[in-house]
């Protein structure tokens, strides 16, 4: 497990570095890149809640806080002007419905911090945390993605 | 010239006439619709599968709202915008007046039951497929609703796909009336999931592309699609690997169970209320619609190039 953790967090020291330079100036990598992060949380924490990987209060509490970390940053990324370009996949909804759009943001944000102070503590509590999490995932993308 | 002027006169009238045999909306015969006993879960099950709702209901509807088919979403297409309409059981804005006739007049053939040619927004070209049970099942099933008063508003669509008559020549071509027959080569459990995706399902309506008419290519069967509303592309689910090649069986029913695919990204737009339906169905429905899509023919996506 703790070699795990090191390879990952070598891999994104590594990856973090080229990234920076592509991504700090432009919103639509920026995002893409958090999406990214709470996309490879929830496939951890995926393969755990369909049994395919047993669970650790470890990774656990790690997979929310991503996810978490990513909510709180993501609607920053949406600025007017950031409508099209590098294939992004965000639907014009967005901009027409700001306010409804950075509302389900803080639901997200809201059920991710609530995730992290129990996906610690056992297995069953994890499930709980991972699915009200993810129920976000859906209910925006829904509205305010358009899939390319 | 007195004769040209004639003879064209002469052309128009029978170019008219002609376009008027071959466009009027065709029935039923009666004597084929048979006294049925219904079953009411099985119209429930054929009302998640059909995603009436989906449509029906009023945009955001959750819960039992979704139940209430009050119409109103617009489809805005390339055609024009098609408005939803009322199909709850309120007589007068609803369809709560309909006869069975009325119903499998409109399921299988596309007409109203003062005669005029549907749109195919409507996805009656899938709901053909339907058996005759069937249909009468979620017929039962949706008088069971309640009613909504709420009328119903007129498409906005341009010329010439204005003209209603007109639908008579898109029928001609793609409107074939043929009830589904299972492929004996397939088995039970395929030819189950090939009923439920080509029938109520109606899952090529987005999933297989369209001609400059809006008929489907057949030929490009669930092989992905331009979206019909909004842009984006609808995904391949053929088992190319351009499709859903990498998925299992097992990852297509659990897709269609969570709304997650193998990746554990969620599905988005209108496929979230699709897939809340599916979840809806009996396990072995969603384990038949996999084994289905495993067995259509595996064809490559072919995308206009991403912005």
């Amino acid at each position: 497990m703790k070699s795990t953790i090191l390879a990952l967090s070598a891999l994104a020291l590594t990856a973090a570095i080229p990234m920076q330079t592509q991504a700090a100036d432009d919103p639509i990598l920026t995002r893409q890149a958090l999406m990214k992060s709470v996309g490879a949380a929830t496939k951890a924490s995926g393969a755990i809640v369909k049994g395919e990987a047993d669970y650790d209060p470890v990774t656990g509490d790690l997979a929310m806080r991503v996810m978490h970390s990513a909510a709180a940053g993501f609607s920053h990324f949406f600025p007017e002007g950031s409508e099209t370009g590098n294939k992004t996949e965000a639907s014009p909804e967005i901009w027409k419905d700001m306010a409804g759009f950075l509302a389900a943001a803080k639901k997200f944000e809201a059920d991710a911090a609530a995730a992290v102070e129990i996906a610690g503590k056992g297995e069953d509590q994890f499930k709980e945390a991972f699915l009200s999490v993810v129920a976000n995932c859906k209910s925006c993308h829904e509205k305010y993605r358009v899939k390319k | 010239m007195q004769r040209l002027a004639g003879l064209l006169l002469f052309l128009a009238f029978v170019g008219g006439a002609g376009f008027w045999l071959l466009t009027a909306p065709e029935t039923l015969d009666a004597a084929s619709i048979q006294a049925h006993n219904p079953n009411l879960e099985n119209g429930r099950l054929l009302f998640d599968a059909g995603g009436c709702a989906s449509c029906h209901a009023a945009d955001g509807a959750k819960g039992d709202d979704r139940l209430i088919l009050t119409g109103g979403h617009a489809l805005k297409t390339p055609f024009g915008i098609f408005r939803v309409p009322n199909i709850s059981t309120d007589p007068e804005h609803g369809i709560g007046g309909w006869s069975d006739e009325d119903f499998l007049n409109a399921m299988i053939k596309g007409v109203s039951p003062n005669g005029q040619h549907y749109f195919p927004s409507f996805p009656y070209a899938s709901y053909q497929r339907m058996t005759q049970s069937d249909l009468l099942d979620l017929k039962a099933f949706m008088d069971t609703l309640p009613a909504s008063s709420v009328p119903s508003k007129d498409h906005d669509l341009p010329f010439p796909f204005s003209v209603r008559r007109g639908l008579g020549l898109w029928k001609l071509l793609f409107l074939d009336g043929q009830e589904f027959t299972a492929d004996p080569n397939q088995s039970i459990e395929v030819n189950r999931g090939a009923y439920l995706v080509t029938g109520p399902g109606h899952c090529g309506e987005c999933h297989t592309p369209r001609n400059l008419i809006g008929g489907p290519l057949t030929d490009r069967l669930l092989a992905g699609a331009t979206a019909p509303e909004g842009g984006g592309f609808v995904p391949n689910i053929t088992s190319h690997p351009s499709g859903l090649g990498g998925w299992t069986e097992k990852d297509i029913v659990y897709a269609l169970e969570t709304g997650f695919t193998p990746e554990f990204d969620s599905f988005g737009g209108s496929m979230v209320s699709v897939q809340e339906n599916m979840a809806r169905l009996p396990a072995s429905d969603r384990a038949a619609i996999a084994a289905y899509l495993k067995a259509v023919p595996a064809l490559e996506t072919q995308k206009p190039e991403a912005q």
